[in-house]
């Protein structure tokens, strides 16, 4: 598995300083992947792990992506401009993705560990105007409603 | 030679993202808990797939990556849509 890569090494634009460049930009990338997917497994609850992966993972990606056009680019005839195109392609649905799964969230009435926006913002009601003078009401719990689970407050 | 040892580390690295992201899908605890350990999973693919084309000095895995990337992102909408409407295509 090494005979591609130390055949490429004796380009003619591959010097020591290209090659320093584009390995720290490889452990950059490689430990901010990591990290996400840390932040991922050890935050507490949904939306601080919604945070923590869809940051770090597309500037650990990208990271990689630029160390590899700079390793393509010293070593073929060329700008090698594919990994533009995944860049741009991971950096426009991420957040796409991530909003998504926040509203879903929402809708499921994950909990967070500050709690809950009222039940007529979520439901997309707009704000509800609080009555002095009516009593305070109960408001109705849906039954798919995830902080019933009494397995949630365990962990 | 520098270049061997930063990819082996970053291999290594990626690999326990890799895992990482796993455990979560499998201990949940919500959906959509699952669907972003999932869309981490595919991200994290795709970052193992460049590093195998600078490893094996080939444009071939460029193309594996934005498939990946592709179905990764139409996976986590069409799941956080299936939770949020109860149906994916209204």
């Amino acid at each position: 598995m090494t005979e591609p890569l130390s055949s490429t090494l004796t380009s003619p634009l591959w010097s020591l300083g290209v090659e320093i460049l584009v390995s720290l930009l490889i452990v950059i990338g490689a430990a901010f992947t990591c990290l996400g997917s840390v932040a991922l497994l050890r935050l507490r609850d949904f939306y601080s792990r919604l945070h923590g992966p869809t940051k770090a993972t597309t500037l650990g990606v990208g990271s990689l992506l630029i160390a590899s056009s700079i390793f393509f680019s010293a070593q073929g005839p060329g700008l090698s401009l594919h990994e533009i195109l995944v860049a741009l392609f991971l950096f426009i649905t991420a957040p796409v993705g991530a909003h998504l799964m926040a509203k879903a969230a929402l809708h499921l009435r994950v909990r967070g560990q500050s709690g809950l926006p009222p039940d007529a913002l979520l439901d997309g009601q707009g704000v509800a105007q609080p009555d002095p003078q009516a009593a305070p009401r109960p408001v109705p719990r849906p039954a798919s409603r995830i902080d019933a689970d009494p397995l949630r407050d365990a962990d | 030679m520098i270049l061997p040892w930063a990819l082996n580390i970053a291999f290594v690295l990626v690999s326990l993202a890799l895992l990482l992201s796993l455990a979560r899908l499998v201990i949940g605890p919500d959906k959509p808990d699952r669907i972003l350990a999932l869309d981490t999973l595919y991200v994290n693919t795709v970052a193992l797939l460049v590093l195998l084309g600078i490893r094996l000095a080939s444009n071939l895995y460029f193309e594996a990556a934005l498939l990946i990337a592709l179905f990764g992102f139409v996976g986590t909408v069409a799941l956080s849509k299936y939770l949020t409407r109860g149906d994916i295509i209204e």
